[in-house]
């Protein structure tokens, strides 16, 4: 522990907070300072970010699967806290790291001064869902839960107005409701296991008596259903839509992230607990998540078609997302679970790209009606020309058309499904049936969309400003980029799904039983 | 002494399920809290109901676990119950910038039939 480079996995949760709690000290009207911190800390993060991910994609010195172990105030697990980066959780940082930075640049246009405590919201927001893919301990990961939820209902509200009031107040209730639900699985798991750590309970799953199973799987069900509210699965994610179109751009940009940790949970969780080695316990809930997930993203596509405004419909986009990797996560094939990890890469980035394009068209506009407010950078030119194509190169990520990254991880996906031994099962179909249904309903949607946006005859140019230009264009860049790389990104994937279907490294790895 | 604390778990259960779904914010806020009120109590419950045995250990010499409570539910609840009296406060924020904002504490922010 004496080389600084071990350190480096506590770094995405300590240096927003240290930065954020450093700017509550500023005067609220030292905007570029704000900003520059800021900035310089999401650049770190992103350098930290892909650092990690380059070492889990590398691996161990014979070419096999690591996981970065850190323990807390060095208590070893199971008493202490432990972080684990591993490939799933590296992902998860990078693909944070990249959008928030984005957003964040985004925001400098206009947003970041439509009200006050901006960009420490927005570090503890980073800071949260850092901490939450990070963490390897039950408990622990309620309370970076609940970091990433406080510094959200600040950032939803954010700009203020009636209608973000209105749709926060619902945000705020269903998230502490869903808050509980995680206590009362956590606690109940613990009860049955007598552990919190994931490592620890996943090493015990097998031996649990029969008796006590049954409460073992309630408690699992309940925390799946606080997770499944966060992820918006259907029938649970109706508070969804309403308040991501509510939220200022940037903000909603960066929610996108929100929904994925939900679904990162659940597959972190199923995956460890009911893996191949938990027993009796085995594949518990993949029946129901696969239900949820199809049924999400039949619900999603719908709504996408059937959503008035982009800012809607990009909300849907990302009850989509999260349903097709949620269909994943249950089913159980080893090499498909994962396929889906290039799905919330290209996805991810791109929804986040959807809403930003949607500025033109904002309603919210009133925290600037008074003027008073000076806007920051030069106004582009050929800015029509610029938003339509940043759109199209969105859209077609979303609807997984060729060539972008979102086929390839689509594609992987109905490999994944049909190339199973022998008859293939009907929900294997019905799976493929969905996908492929939904992708079509968000060209449908996406096309008028983009209709409607670009080819008005009263259309005035909108103004793109240099700070929305730069975070447009690189996020729209970081999904070439994939589609460019997109065979290490599926491999990369591959391996991911691998290194989830067998618990037992992981299990070893934290718990140091390899040794 | 286990039924009293499974009646009071079900009781403040029942009454917050039913301020949560009624239409003012008020009567929102206050399910909410009786609902975290019934979570706490059973997460401390989860550690198995022990009266008489301290959590912390005491003194030197060798221990005997059977003697003691478990002190991980205890330190859950503290937790627990630090995060959902903030998360109230944040709410209680909310609600007040609601009424001013919209001039009715129903839900909705406006009154049913306008």
């Amino acid at each position: 522990m004496t080389d600084w480079q071990d350190h480096l996995i506590v770094v995405p949760v300590v240096l927003p907070l240290i930065a954020a709690a450093s700017m509550l000290l500023l005067k609220e009207q030292r905007y570029g300072l704000k900003a520059l911190i800021s900035l310089c800390t999401l650049i770190a993060l992103v350098g930290v970010a892909y650092a990690l991910l380059h070492e889990a994609a590398v691996g161990g010195p014979a070419g096999d699967d690591t996981a970065r172990i850190y323990n807390l105030g060095a208590w070893t697990a199971p008493f202490g806290i432990t972080l684990v980066a591993d490939r799933l959780s590296t992902l998860m940082l990078a693909l944070t790291a990249t959008l928030a930075a984005g957003g964040l640049m985004f925001s400098y246009a206009r947003w970041d001064r439509a009200g006050p405590r901006f960009h420490a919201l927005y570090l503890l927001l980073v800071m949260g869902v850092n901490g939450a893919v990070l963490t390897g301990d039950l408990f622990n990961l309620f309370v970076f839960f609940e970091v990433m939820l406080a510094a959200s209902y600040g950032l939803l509200l954010h700009g203020s107005g009636e209608k973000r009031v209105r749709a926060g107040l619902g945000y705020v209730a269903i998230n502490l409701t869903a808050s509980l639900f995680f206590l009362i699985g956590v606690s109940l798991i613990y009860g049955v296991t007598g552990a919190l750590n994931m490592a620890d309970i996943a090493s015990k799953v097998a031996a649990i008596p029969d008796h006590d199973r049954a409460l073992f799987h309630i408690g699992c069900a309940i925390l799946g259903v606080a997770f499944l509210v966060k992820a918006a699965a259907w029938p649970l994610g109706f508070w969804l839509p309403g308040a991501y179109a509510a939220a200022s751009a940037p903000v909603a940009a960066v929610f996108a992230i929100l929904s994925k940790v939900g679904v990162y949970v659940i597959l972190r969780l199923a995956t460890l607990l009911f893996g191949a080695d938990a027993g009796a316990s085995a594949g518990f809930g993949n029946t129901w998540l696969l239900a949820a997930g199809a049924a999400t993203v039949v619900f999603g596509a719908a709504g996408m078609v059937a959503a008035r405004r982009l800012e809607g419909a990009a909300g849907y986009a990302v009850m989509v997302s999260s349903g097709t990797v949620l269909a994943m996560a249950a089913s159980t094939l080893a090499a498909g679970t994962l396929f889906l990890i290039a799905e919330i890469l290209a996805r991810g980035e791109d929804v986040a790209a959807s809403p930003e394009d949607a500025v033109f068209d904002d309603e919210y506009d009133d925290p600037f009606a008074a003027d008073d407010v000076q806007e920051v950078g030069r106004v582009l030119p050929a800015s029509t020309a610029f938003l339509g194509g940043a759109f199209i190169l969105a859209a077609l990520v979303t609807v997984s058309l060729p060539p972008l990254a979102g086929f390839a991880g689509k594609l992987s996906i109905f490999v994944a499904l049909l190339s199973g031994d022998g008859a293939l099962s009907p929900a294997s179909w019905t799976l493929v049936g969905v996908l492929t249904l939904s992708s079509f309903a968000a060209l449908i949607a996406l096309t008028r969309f983009g209709v409607a946006g670009f080819w008005r005859e009263d259309a005035v140019a909108p103004k793109v400003r240099s700070p929305e230009f730069l975070a447009i264009g690189g996020l729209v860049l970081c999904c070439l980029w994939l589609s460019a790389g997109a065979a290490a990104g599926l491999t990369y994937a591959e391996k991911t799904g691998e290194w989830l279907a067998s618990p037992r490294a992981y299990v070893s790895a934290v718990l140091g039983d390899a040794e | 002494m286990e039924l009293v604390l499974a009646l009071g778990i079900g009781v403040l259960t029942a009454a917050g399920v039913w301020l949560l779904l009624r239409p003012r914010t008020f009567q929102v806020i206050i399910g909410l809290s009786l609902l975290g009120y019934a979570v706490n109590l059973f997460i401390f419950a989860m550690g198995r109901l022990r009266a008489g045995a301290p959590p912390v250990l005491k003194g030197e010499g060798p221990v005997d676990p059977a003697a003691y409570a478990d002190p991980v539910p205890q330190a859950l609840v503290l937790t627990a119950i630090v995060i959902s009296f903030a998360l109230t406060a944040l709410f209680l924020v909310v609600l007040l910038t609601s009424r001013g904002i919209t001039g009715s504490d129903h839900i909705d922010g406006r009154e049913p039939g306008e």
